[in-house]
């Protein structure tokens, strides 16, 4: 067989393991094991397909949302950074255009100087002022609003730089002027080797335009840094212009880049950041992470309550679902129990009742026997009127008779267990044979002052059933009834239609009752509990009377309260009913 | 009392000896068998008045006997006696034609009443 054919038969073998504890534990533990093993595997096979969904969706969408944010973010740095880079560079070329276009004399004559200025100006504008600076770093041409010609720019950064590489565009400071510009210089080559240098300064209020012509929300900032980390614009989180920016940029880049950190404030937030090449600039935009993943929270909230919604409704169902399968189980399980047990109950009535007949079959010769010698006896000494000691002989005789007739007694009673009497069936009226019976008992129950109550319903209908054996059930479970309380007690006896249309007839007593154990056994025969009185027949030649008669018999007692024997009957016995012997 | 002849049939011959001496001592003609083809035997050679029949014996059960009985002398009354309480058949026998059924241990006083009445009826 391959391990393909085996499979099915393994895996039955593995959830039978699962699910059932081997025979022999207690019954209570199986079904609790079970129940347990179901709602366990019932909960993994709903749960963990519903949790890896929620997982993978939750971090899908994460990713998703990431690279949306990433991707928007970068398009919007790239754009800007142009912005500012063809801003800076036409600042540039206007300056170079005017340092190459005019020639020095031009530059320093004041009025057409201004006069180029004013052109400049309107034509491009951010700029605040011009000057030309001689080769001493002297100030020697101005024109705007401050009064800065003859100055000396010697030692001035704009103008180191500017005689190294020929042009130069400075970070933003605020300088002479008070307000933070940054400044243009040109270096005007001349033949003569003394270079002169065209220098303009620019309001950054432009920038400041470009950053808010971008309409950034409440959770986003963009600004300008220098190479050296210090704010070139204003910043909506981290100060204003020439403060230093908190953050430390990683590498330089000419490219967008991202970066994921948490800013001084203590909050998370996405940061994209790119080199202008050529340029000591840096364009930072930053993004609260809170904002970005707004609606992905959004949606972790609805994905959760949803889970949890789901995780409530299969676990309600589950409980629900298992409770009542284990509870048709063991219901199915206890039935079978009890026909088991039902099953047992009869085969032992019958086996004892094929014993009792033997028995009683057996001693009724010798006891024939015993009878008639005795009888002879007796006889033979009623003809010998002057024999010594007769009269002692006589009583001897009728003594033995008299246990002859005891034993007697005993194995007839042992055969109506066996062997049911003739069923005479007629019309009868139960409560009037009940009344027959307690004409009987009546003077023991008066003797004894126990009172005999009678609730019997007047509407019952006749039955047909056989008198003589309806009395001898009577007979006996009242007497048993009898036997059963102390004096002063007190029986009650009820008939009544039951609804499906029997007649059951209850005897109760209040007298000392019996346990579990005993009431098992009640009905099987020489099971007694009056040691020494009685044969133990009574109660199951009732038993067999009335299951002859088609009809029922249950007993319920409990200790110290006392008995009830219910005896249901049909309104008509079966044919074959009446046939069954025990 | 009277001179009724009853032919007692039973193996227990412990029984017939002591019931027969009774019935005897009560003037009682007794005849004995001690099994249902020595009854049939003794009937060719003479007829009681009654037979007392066993039915539960070896060989021959009484229940054949009584069949033998009813279709050589239908008129020869027969009471069944038996230590098994089998109300079958004890029916079983009086619907042969046997006039009734006894159970032992006998009642001696119950017996001669019903031979009364088998003779007499």
């Amino acid at each position: 067989m391959t391990l393909y054919d085996r499979f099915p038969l393994l895996l039955e073998r593995f959830f039978e393991r699962l699910f059932f504890l081997p025979q022999g534990f207690l019954s209570a533990d199986r079904y609790v094991r079970l129940r347990r093993t179901m709602v366990v595997l019932m909960f993994l096979v709903t749960m963990v397909p519903l949790t890896i969904m929620l997982l993978i969706n939750y971090h899908q969408y994460r990713k998703t949302l990431e690279q949306e944010t990433v991707s928007q973010l970068t398009i919007l740095e790239n754009k800007t950074k142009h912005s500012f880079e063809l801003f800076l560079r036409e600042r540039l070329s206007a300056v170079k255009y005017i340092a190459h276009a005019y020639s020095t004399q031009e530059l320093k004559d004041t009025s057409k100087f201004r006069e180029i200025f004013f052109t400049m100006q309107e034509t491009f504008s951010g700029f605040v002022d011009i000057g030309v600076i001689d080769p001493d770093g002297i100030q020697v041409s101005y024109v705007g609003p401050y009064n800065l010609e003859g100055k000396d720019y010697s030692e001035t950064d704009p103008y180191r730089e500017v005689r190294i590489k020929g042009s130069y565009i400075s970070d933003v400071f605020m300088g002479y002027r008070g307000f933070p510009h940054l400044v243009i210089a040109v270096e005007k080559r001349m033949r003569a080797g003394r270079d002169m240098v065209l220098r303009a300064s620019i309001n950054i209020g432009t920038f400041n335009d470009i950053i808010a012509s971008l309409g950034l929300g409440p959770e986003e900032d963009a600004f300008l840094l220098n190479t050296k980390g210090v704010l070139q614009t204003s910043s909506k989180f981290y100060g204003q212009v020439l403060d230093d920016f908190p953050i430390q940029l990683r590498s330089k880049a000419f490219q967008p880049t991202i970066m994921e950190t948490t800013d001084p404030q203590g909050r998370d937030v996405l940061l994209s950041y790119v080199h202008f090449p050529k340029l000591e600039f840096v364009l930072v935009f930053v993004k609260l992470r809170s904002k970005i993943f707004h609606s992905w929270y959004a949606l972790k909230g609805q994905m959760i309550v949803v889970f949890l919604v789901g995780l409530l409704v299969i676990a309600f169902i589950i409980f629900q679902l298992t409770g009542l399968m284990v509870r048709r189980i063991k219901q199915a399980d206890e039935k079978r129990e009890a026909a088991i047990q039902e099953l047992e109950h009869s085969q032992k009535l019958s086996s004892i009742g094929q014993m009792a007949a033997g028995v009683a079959h057996e001693i009724n010769n010798p006891l024939a026997i015993i009878n008639e010698k005795t009888g002879l006896m007796l006889d033979l000494l009623q003809g010998k009127p002057d024999m010594a000691k007769r009269e002692k002989f006589q009583e001897l005789c009728k003594a033995i008779l008299r246990s002859v007739e005891r034993a007697r007694g005993i194995t007839y009673r042992l055969l109506g267990f066996a062997r049911r009497l003739e069923t005479h069936y007629e019309d009868l009226d139960v409560n009037e044979i009940i009344k027959d019976v307690l004409g009987f008992l009546e003077r023991e129950a008066k003797d004894r002052n126990v009172a005999i109550r009678l609730e019997l319903d007047p509407e019952l209908e006749k039955i047909s059933s056989d008198q003589g054996q309806l009395e001898q059930i009577f007979l006996n479970l009242l007497n048993n009834s009898l036997e059963a309380v102390k004096d002063g007690g007190e029986i009650l006896i009820r008939s009544w239609k039951k609804k499906d249309g029997r007649t059951a007839i209850s005897l109760a007593d209040n007298g000392s009752g019996m346990g579990k154990e005993v009431m098992k056994h009640i009905f099987e025969p020489f099971y007694s509990t009056k040691k020494g009185k009685g044969t133990g027949l009574g109660l199951s030649i009732t038993y067999g009377i009335v299951k002859n008669l088609g009809g029922d018999i249950t007993v319920e007692s409990q200790v110290g309260r006392g008995t009830t024997f219910t005896v249901s009957l049909p309104k008509k016995v079966m044919a074959e009913e009446g046939e069954n012997d025990v | 009392m009277s001179d009724y002849t009853v032919l007692l049939v039973d193996d227990e011959e412990d029984f017939t000896q002591a019931l027969g001496e009774r019935l005897e001592l009560r003037d009682y003609g007794v005849r004995v068998a001690a099994s249902g083809e020595e009854c049939l035997e003794r009937l060719e050679s003479e007829l009681p008045d009654v037979v007392v029949l066993d039915l539960r014996m070896p060989g021959l059960s009484g229940i054949e006997v009584l069949k033998r009985i009813k279709s050589e002398y239908p008129d020869l009354p027969v009471l069944l006696l038996t230590g098994y309480g089998s109300t079958e058949e004890g029916i079983k026998g009086m619907q042969l034609g046997a006039v009734e059924y006894l159970m032992k241990p006998l009642n001696i006083d119950e017996l001669i009443s019903k031979i009364h009445q088998a003779v007499g009826g």
